[in-house]
């Protein structure tokens, strides 16, 4: 997880899978609990790298790669990285990296959610045609329209890798989707809802 | 007491500045909801620059406008220092360019967010650099002075700023760059501090007072170039001397004063700060009691280690 400050949807998916119990989530972004406010690998079964600098993730990843291929011990990586965070120039040498090494053992998920702390990309730091750059790249891109559809995200996935290049899986994503009060606002970013509008959240989610 | 976070006062020294020097450009790397340059940025728009989530580019890019003889404030969290730190040495401090920084939710203060934002070495990088100026203002007060001072000189500067909200305190008269605070005097020991840890400081003179000691209180908002001075006489006249930092023990204010003692007499000398761990998340009142910190703590550590 590149964006580490998505550490909750991360930590959520790492307990479904059995990493750690439930419990773990009254300690959240608590004194001593395992599930800080950025993913910590010495503190939290299942993950891969410590993350929440941005940019750090991905060239982490890039290593990790590089090294399955060095070793041929067939490991797969997959990294998540933001839109805001394809701002920092790390991204950039990392991705040069990896198609020079041929990583086609390497999968970046790109979350292209259209937003950061300060706005829109646009408002901040306009990434362009953050597609058309990837591809120059050198990646392998794979284009789901909708983000937040997991078939589509899933088919993409399944698509077959292209030897030689890394792969690049472009997520046309809403953020704060299904949450009638976050979808697309820039302010939630990373704040927590009250009691009430948990409650509404909840609501909005199972209805 | 009235509490305002010294980023808060980060943000509003700068609409001040702006209103007073039309060269004052401020650049921001997506944080300006947080280290509180939002402010300018809606008073002088034409003058705020968003670099986007790129600090190393930030802080060259404020190199370059710096040639043309404009005054560029950078901002984002301390932590990032690093992120950016070969063109704060190479691209700013090399040349002695005018590029300011304003750096903010320094130390474990920050909370929450844990370990991976809270910065525990920015003074020790800041120090350690040729031509840098180094702040670390402890309320609102002193943030502006240290603003306005860093405007006033003609090179690299670095002003510690803190999320946390903290007492605003009486405004320092006599404030003077590189010049300590005598907050309180003493005789049997002497706590040197800097940054929002003054209210922790103060909350333990009070504790030692209660205990029969007459402590003695100094407060540094500049820590380079340092006021070694007004750190020897205190040091020699109370001989027990404590430093108190939110901070690693490493590089920061307890390693600045240790060098002005050394072969100066004897003492007793410890640093009260992060002892060379990480932070982690948590609420900052109880990172401050887990990491020694706050003022029961602090007292505790004083009693211990005194003499005589
Ligand atoms: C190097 C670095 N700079 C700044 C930050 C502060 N920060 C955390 S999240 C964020 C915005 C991230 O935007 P994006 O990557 O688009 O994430 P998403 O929209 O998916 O949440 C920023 C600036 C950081 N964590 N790391
Ligand atoms: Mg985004």
């Amino acid at each position: 997880m590149s964006k580490g400050h998505a550490a909750p949807g991360l930590y959520g998916t790492l307990c479904e899978r059995g990493f750690f119990t439930r419990d773990h989530f009254d300690h959240f972004r608590q004194l001593h609990g395992i599930l800080q406010g950025h993913p910590d690998i010495k503190k939290c079964p299942g993950v891969d790298a410590s993350t929440g600098s941005l940019g750090q993730g991905i060239s982490i990843a890039v290593g990790m790669a590089l090294a399955a291929k060095h070793l041929g011990n067939g490991v797969k990586v997959y990294t998540m990285i933001g839109d805001g965070e394809s701002d920092e120039g790390l991204v950039w040498e990392a991705s040069m990296a990896a198609a020079h090494y041929h990583l086609d053992n390497l999968t970046v998920i790109f979350d292209h959610n259209g937003m950061q702390i300060d706005g829109t990309n646009d408002q901040v730091m306009s990434l362009g045609d953050a597609q058309a750059k990837f591809t120059a790249f050198g990646y392998d891109v794979v284009e789901v329209m909708d983000g937040n559809d997991m078939q589509q995200v899933l088919d993409a996935f399944h698509t077959p890798v292209c030897p030689g290049k890394p792969r690049l899986i472009h997520l046309h994503t809403l953020k704060g989707k299904g949450v009638s009060f976050m979808e697309g606002q820039v302010a939630w970013h990373g704040k927590a809802p009250n009691d009430e509008l948990t409650a509404q959240a909840l609501r909005d989610l199972e209805g | 007491m009235e509490k305002k976070a010294i980023r808060v006062a980060y943000g509003e020294s700068l609409v001040r500045l702006g209103a007073e020097n039309s060269s004052v450009v401020v650049l921001d790397a997506d944080l300006a909801e947080a280290t509180m340059t939002k402010g300018f940025k809606q008073a002088y728009p034409e003058r705020f620059f968003d670099c986007g989530i790129a600090e190393a580019n930030m802080v060259d890019m404020a190199a370059g406008m710096s040639t043309m003889g404009l005054i560029p404030f950078c901002s984002t969290f301390a932590v990032f220092a690093g992120r950016s730190y070969d063109q704060i040495r190479n691209g700013v401090c090399y040349p002695g360019f005018n590029v300011k920084f304003g750096f903010s939710h320094a130390g474990i203060t920050l909370g929450e967010d844990g370990g991976s934002h809270q910065a525990i070495e920015d003074l020790a990088l800041m120090r350690v650099l040729p031509n840098m100026t180094v702040f670390a203002p402890s309320d609102a007060n002193e943030c502006w002075m240290c603003v306005k001072a860093a405007s006033e000189i003609n090179g690299p500067v670095y002003i510690r700023t803190s999320r946390l909200p903290s007492p605003v305190y009486d405004p320092d008269p006599h404030f003077q760059v590189g010049k300590g605070r005598v907050l309180m005097d003493g005789s049997d020991c002497v706590i040197m501090t800097c940054g929002i840890m003054l209210e922790h400081c103060l909350n333990a003179v009070e504790i030692l007072k209660g205990q029969g000691k007459n402590p003695a209180l100094l407060v540094f908002h500049t820590l380079k170039p340092f006021d070694d001075e007004l750190a020897l006489a205190y040091a020699q006249k109370c001989s027990n001397v404590f430093t108190v930092e939110e901070h690693s023990v490493i590089g920061g204010l307890g390693d600045t004063v240790a060098p002005v003692l050394c072969g100066k007499g004897s003492f007793v000398f410890r640093k009260i700060g992060i002892q060379d761990v990480f932070g982690q998340s948590g609420k900052p009142a109880d990172l401050l009691r887990e990491y020694h910190l706050n003022g029961e703590e602090i007292a505790r550590t004083v009693l211990e280690s005194m003499r005589g």
